[in-house]
């Protein structure tokens, strides 16, 4: 696959992130949004923090922007990252003409079907069963999502994680750099 | 005490920057009772444990009435006291704000919005305008009624609301919702500021029930209670002219590109940062538009809506309820343009695109 660039100046990207709860999704926007905060930029993090917490499907909206944020609630987005079917239909149509879609096929059972927009496909789900670590599960996936669309780099997480977790915790960061490096290997392109 | 060491750039969610802004500001007391979608208030307070650095109280009260009664009594003595909740924990609160407005003893609500009426559902809703600005509480009174639009104005604000509630007498609401208080942005937090001593409430608050009088002081009486129809007209009228003062005096707005504006859109809170968005996208499309995002919903910025009344062609508010603000505005433009009206309730917000769309409705 040929290297993406994408200008890290004056650039906006909107990003949803869909999942089950318990997969990590919102801790994941949490680590992009602090990666951004490393690059300097405006960040917003917003949850559905409905019934939607307590089981069911979670999805957290990250703005990374060089300028102010307007609307931390949105009705189309740039990339859409998706883990189960349910996501995959509601944020399919949302995404914006030449946006991305990211899934892990382990939870999707028909694939997404736009062909205006770029789709990859990350099996994070069973990379992670294969390191028998679960819990690196959505640092996969942020590795692929940083290979496809270079919002940050990953030294821009580690030193969020390094902000952003007690210094109790700090021995798993290089846990999760590894996966993320990982993560930038297993994606691929699907049209 | 920990040092002003910690004012890097920090990510909170709105909540979290409220608690952590209440000790850092030198509050005294916090007494609330969870509800969603404000729970992080608490929360917060409970893991940052501010009794062991800055000695701030920090309670769960048995229920909103409890809360709010904890609020007066505090207030009553001169401390720097605050309550949060959502819509219908802030409806039980009703009576003892009223009491508090009566006895002119200051204190802060943080009021973090759901869809109501009733117990509604816990996403986030602006249909408790009314509650705060016209009041649930009996009489004639009003509460300084502050809305944050960021996460930072979260914590600025916590700070202004100290201040006014205090150069006042008045009882100061943050009217936020369940976006603002549950989203997280970056956010600078305050440097600390050391809570007041008694001697400086002595001073300061001459008015207070410490039992802390300067030598030869009469009592303090705090009440509301006053038998003699006369009087407590007195006492009405004495209020009628701080409140007519606090409107001269303390009226906040933003104005984004109203200077050449033919359209404007009055929004708060939530609905401002979405309506910007649509602000924004037809400003690029050539369309001149602007915002005038009211910061004090009261006072309530009549003036400068009334000349934005006359110099544009019609005013869009946008609320996330079925229009409650939008009377406001209608009575401050006075007719000069027309008003529109854009809103969702019951925990639907209006998305960008909704906003956009009306608003070229209204321009063709």
């Amino acid at each position: 696959m040929p290297e993406l660039t994408i200008n890290l100046k004056n650039m906006t990207e909107e990003i949803i992130i869909s999942g089950f709860g318990g997969q990590g999704v919102l801790s994941m926007g949490k680590i992009i949004a602090y990666a951004g905060i490393m690059e300097d930029k405006q960040v917003s993090w917003m949850p559905a923090y409905g019934p939607e917490q307590r089981g069911g499907t979670a999805n957290v909206t990250v703005i990374i922007s060089d300028d102010t944020i307007c609307s931390p609630i949105l009705n189309e987005f740039d990339t859409a990252i998706v883990l189960n079917q349910p996501s995959l239909d509601r944020f399919e149509p949302l995404v914006k003409p030449g946006g991305t879609i990211i899934y892990d096929s382990y939870g999707i059972i028909t694939p997404p079907r736009r062909a205006d927009v770029t789709v990859y496909c990350i099996n994070a789900m069973e990379e992670a069963a294969k390191m028998s670590n679960a819990k690196v599960f959505n640092m996969l996936l942020l590795g692929g999502l940083l290979k496809v669309r270079p919002i940050a780099t990953v030294d821009d997480v580690v030193r969020g994680l390094r902000k952003a977790l007690p210094e109790r915790h700090h021995n798993l960061i290089p846990m999760n750099e590894e996966a993320v490096r990982r993560g930038m290997d297993i994606i691929r392109k699907m049209n | 005490m920990k040092g002003n060491n910690e004012q890097d750039v920090v990510l909170l969610k709105g909540n979290e920057a409220i608690a952590k802004a209440a000790y850092r500001y030198g509050y005294d007391a916090f007494f609330g009772y969870p509800i969603t979608p404000q729970s992080e208030v608490l929360e917060t307070l409970a893991i940052d444990k501010p009794w062991e650095t800055t000695g701030m109280v920090v309670l769960q009260a048995e229920s909103e009435v409890a809360s709010i009664n904890m609020v007066y009594a505090a207030g009553a003595s001169g401390k720097c006291s605050m309550t949060s909740s959502s819509s219908p924990g802030v409806a039980l609160m009703q009576e003892g704000i009223s009491f508090m407005a009566g006895c002119g003893i200051p204190g802060l609500i943080v009021s973090v919005g759901r869809g109501g009426p009733g117990l509604g559902t816990i996403q986030p809703g602006q249909a408790d305008y009314n509650q705060a600005v016209y009041g649930g509480g009996n009489g004639d009174y009003h509460c300084i009624v502050l809305a944050p639009a960021s996460v930072q104005e979260m914590a600025d604000f916590m700070g202004l609301a100290k201040e006014l509630m205090f150069k006042w007498r008045a009882v100061v609401i943050i009217l936020s919702d369940g976006a603002i208080g549950q989203m997280m942005e970056k956010v600078v937090l305050p440097p600390y500021q050391p809570r007041r001593t008694d001697e400086e409430i002595r001073q300061q608050c001459p008015w207070a029930t410490n039992g802390l009088g300067l030598p030869g002081r009469k009592s303090n009486i705090m009440t509301s209670l006053e038998m003699d129809a006369p009087a407590m007209e007195q006492l009405n009228l004495a209020m009628e002219r701080k409140y007519a003062q606090i409107q001269q005096e303390e009226v906040r707005c933003e104005c984004i590109e109203t200077d050449d504006a033919d359209y404007v859109v009055v929004a708060y809170g939530i609905s401002a940062r979405i309506a910007q968005s649509a602000v924004q996208r037809l400003r690029k499309e050539g369309v001149k538009v602007g915002m005038l995002r009211p910061i004090t919903l009261w006072p309530f910025p009549e003036q400068q809506l009334q000349q934005l009344g006359a110099q544009c062609k019609a005013i869009l508010t946008v609320e996330a309820s079925q229009g409650q603000m939008v009377r406001d505005v209608r009575m401050a433009v006075e007719g000069r343009c027309p008003v529109h009206f854009y809103g969702r309730s019951g925990g639907m917000i209006p998305s960008p695109t909704e906003v956009y769309d009306k608003l070229r409705a209204i321009i063709q």
